[in-house]
């Protein structure tokens, strides 16, 4: 894909669709900056990429995105060494199984999910709107529109990021700073592994290529794909009353 | 190790430290093994927030992010290069930024501002001879001398450059082929080099940094102060006559029996013409008048008698100008502008001679505030070739029929005459040049860029050469082309002496020299 970015920092890029997104990108000759816990997947991941192209264009950076204070000094060296910065992705995400009501396990979910992208794309904006120019996409989720029962936190943590995108949009977008939220349904990837019901099941490689896609044309919100629009219009409109009687 | 290190270490030389800050997790230590192998975990600072700003090429093609500091001293700038050793940092010079590419811009690094520093330091009016710090103004001078009857002996076309990015580029004017540029008007200049110490220079002190610091596009040290010897006038005014020319072989014609009588030349060219009016245009002469021509020259020479009028036809604001050229930076609108200028000049302005004062003359690029704007969003970039008298016209011709079969055609032609100089990264030649300027849009700018490497081949083929103050689009393999080994070996011979730790960088140079630099 013919792509209009030159550097680029992936947050949460040892895996799934933030592993595809920093595939993609190289693909396109932009220079990633691959983010994630997991060191060794990391370097897997760069060393195939630059194993195909001739640049060296990924490199990794093993970071909690819990370690909030590590952020802003981080950043600076990533933009640092890769001479500016065009695009953030902040796609690290946590969707814990297990029993219901552990609170140990929400609080995991808020602090990567909502808190770590907060960290990260107060940075980049706070970057972008100095600078007039960039563009950040937020991998939000379809389960951030209802409460769903299965997945109270995990559906807050998306709300709350889908919340805290558009805020950041009508922040920056006077300043040149495109904003998109990535609201992507089930997509195949380790996170996802062994669930059941999973409608409208897409592989990572097309998640990605459509947040691409829509962060090329500086969508606002990207549903993903696009034949979620329609269904959670129509879920959005669902009384509470009768919302709560459905079993998703 | 992870690979991308390789392409860091290719960006920023051999500073390895510089990429591990204070403050890394441990376990993103072992990331950069092969890094810390080399020097032991130094703590480096982060560069504060509240210096970080946009930093854009004049013609707005380009923006970086850059810690930008602005010192009034030569104390103030010292401390910026020890804070650039410090935190591992690059530092890139910058005067007003007026070039309009890269060449004062260094993203993520720190930009050194020089503007700040804009002291006159000594005149003399019996002389001629003034002393000013590196930033200030074409425009500051010459308003500080032109009521003593003296002028800058070179000048761009605008007034805004400061001294140190003149000298740096090495600028030149419409008198090119008669003075030179301005490095061969300069006294002596101080050079403050990276390791603190600061040099005069002069053609008998240390000649060998004075000839390659001028041109030397702010690689060596920062000037800090010039001396420069400035021209007599008797008068305020110039006596100027335009005239059309036809075509490309009218205009060379006329430059040539111009060139011994006429104190400045220049030449516009449409450049939407083809066939036989291929190169059509207009020329400016000007020349200085002699005592006795001008009857008020204590009033001619008041700075109220230089300025450029406010308003155009007396009527409209010239800050609203460039909102009234909009609807025309288009191919149709341009083509309209350049035909409607083209017929003015045959008609109603040809052969005519009136008195202009030097400001008027000199800063063309003056007389509409901001019409870069015009550009807006995309910005230009500005195509400059200097090349040899015997090839020029067919060179010329060439890349104007490159342009048009490209389907990209320039909105403005500029055409000069020009003499070789002595300074070792010289874009002068015993020939013309000829600057095209080009509209960047997003649509088009793969399509621009593939232009403008059509153009710099036939420009190397015709033994022409590149000026930096201009450049947006060349390559490394073409710029070491036009300069030659021998003039490459000697500059970076001075710059590894003298700035050994390579401190002082620019996009530019990363983009024209980064091979080169390394071996």
């Amino acid at each position: 894909m013919d792509l209009p970015w030159k550097r680029a920092i992936v947050v949460g890029a040892s895996s799934g669709i933030g592993e595809e997104l920093a595939r993609q990108l190289a693909a396109s000759g932009c220079q990633v900056a691959l983010v994630a816990r997991r060191e060794e997947e990391l370097n897997r991941i760069a060393g195939e990429i630059n194993s195909t192209s001739p640049d060296n264009l990924a490199r990794s950076f093993a970071h909690d995105v819990r370690a909030y204070d590590d952020v802003p000094e981080l950043f600076q060296r990533i933009a640092q060494d890769m001479g500016g910065l065009d695009l953030v992705i902040y796609c690290a995400g946590v969707m814990p199984l297990g029993e219901p009501y552990n609170s140990e396990k929400d609080r995991l979910t808020l602090e990567t999910n909502i808190m770590g992208a907060i960290g990260w794309l107060n940075e980049a904006a706070k970057r972008f709107e100095r600078e007039k120019a960039g563009t950040i996409v937020g991998i939000s989720s379809v389960a951030g529109e209802r409460g769903r029962r299965g997945m109270p936190a995990y559906c807050a943590s998306k709300a709350a990021l889908t919340c805290f995108l558009e805020g950041l949009r009508n922040r920056v977008s006077r300043h040149g700073v495109v904003v998109v939220t990535a609201k992507p349904g089930p997509v195949d990837t380790p996170a996802t592994k062994g669930l059941e019901k999973l409608p409208l099941l897409i592989p990572a490689r097309q998640a990605a290529a459509e947040i691409l896609n829509a962060a090329r044309r500086g969508a606002n919100n990207a549903y993903v794909p696009r034949t979620w629009r329609p269904i959670m219009a129509i879920l959005r409109g669902l009384p509470s009353g009768i919302f709560r009687k459905l079993n998703i | 190790m992870s690979n991308g290190e390789t392409r860091v270490s290719h960006r920023i030389a051999s500073d390895a430290v510089a990429m591990f800050p204070v403050g890394i997790s441990a376990s993103e230590t072992s990331v950069s093994d092969a890094a810390t192998d080399s020097a032991p975990m130094a703590l480096r600072e982060s560069l504060p927030w509240d210096h970080a700003e946009r930093v854009e090429a004049w013609g707005m093609n380009k923006a970086v992010l850059s810690y930008v500091y602005r010192p009034s001293t030569v104390a103030g700038i010292r401390k910026v290069f020890e804070l650039a050793r410090r935190t591992g940092r690059k530092v890139g010079l910058r005067g007003a930024g007026r070039s309009y590419g890269d060449a004062s811009l260094m993203a993520e690094n720190l930009c050194l501002d020089l503007t700040r520093m804009n002291r006159i330091l000594r005149w003399e009016p019996e002389q001629g001879l003034i002393k000013a710090e590196a930033g200030v103004t074409i425009r500051q001078m010459w308003q500080y001398v032109v009521g003593d009857g003296w002028w800058p002996p070179v000048v761009p076309g605008t007034m805004f450059v400061t001294l140190g990015g003149a000298l740096a580029m090495n600028i030149h004017g419409k008198n090119n082929w008669k003075v030179g540029p301005i490095g061969d008007h300069v006294r002596e200049f101080e050079l403050l080099l990276p390791n603190g110490e600061v040099r005069a220079c002069s053609r008998e002190e240390n000649s060998d940094l004075f000839f390659a610091a001028i041109g030397g596009f702010g690689m060596l040290g920062c000037i800090i102060s010039v001396t420069l010897q400035l021209k007599k006038v008797y008068s305020g005014l110039l006596s100027v006559h335009a005239f059309a020319t036809d075509n490309f072989e009218h205009i060379f014609r006329e430059f040539e029996a111009r060139g011994d009588a006429a104190d400045y030349l220049v030449g516009w060219i449409d450049c939407f013409a083809q066939g036989n009016a291929l190169g059509r245009g207009q020329v400016h002469q000007a020349n200085h008048l002699i005592p006795g021509e001008d009857a008020n020259p204590a009033q001619s020479l008041r700075v109220d008698s230089q300025e450029l009028p406010d308003t155009l036809f007396g009527v409209i604001p010239k800050s609203l100008m460039w909102r009234l050229l909009r609807p025309f930076a288009n191919d149709p609108g341009m083509r309209l502008l350049n035909w409607a200028k083209y017929t003015a000049s045959r008609t109603i302005g040809n052969h005519k001679t009136v008195r202009q004062s030097h400001a008027g003359f000199a800063f063309l690029l003056d007389y509409v505030p901001d019409w870069k704007f015009t550009y807006k969003p995309g910005g230009l970039i500005q195509h400059q070739s200097f090349v040899p008298a015997e090839t020029a016209r067919q060179c010329f011709t060439e890349q104007i029929q490159a342009c048009h079969n490209a389907g990209i055609v320039p909105y403005l032609g500029v055409f000069k005459r020009h003499r070789k100089d002595a300074f070792v990264m010289s874009h002068a030649v015993d020939g013309y040049s000829l600057a095209l300027d080009f509209a960047v849009k997003a649509r088009s700018r793969e399509r621009l860029w593939n232009l403008a490497s059509r153009l710099n081949a036939i420009v190397l083929e015709a033994g022409g050469r590149f000026y930096f103050a201009k450049d947006s689009t060349l390559d490394s393999e073409t710029t070491q082309s036009f300069l030659g080994r021998e003039a490459m070996e000697r500059f970076f011979a001075l710059k590894s002496r003298w700035d050994p730790d390579d401190l002082l960088r620019t996009e530019l140079s990363l983009r024209l020299f980064d091979g080169f630099a390394r071996k």
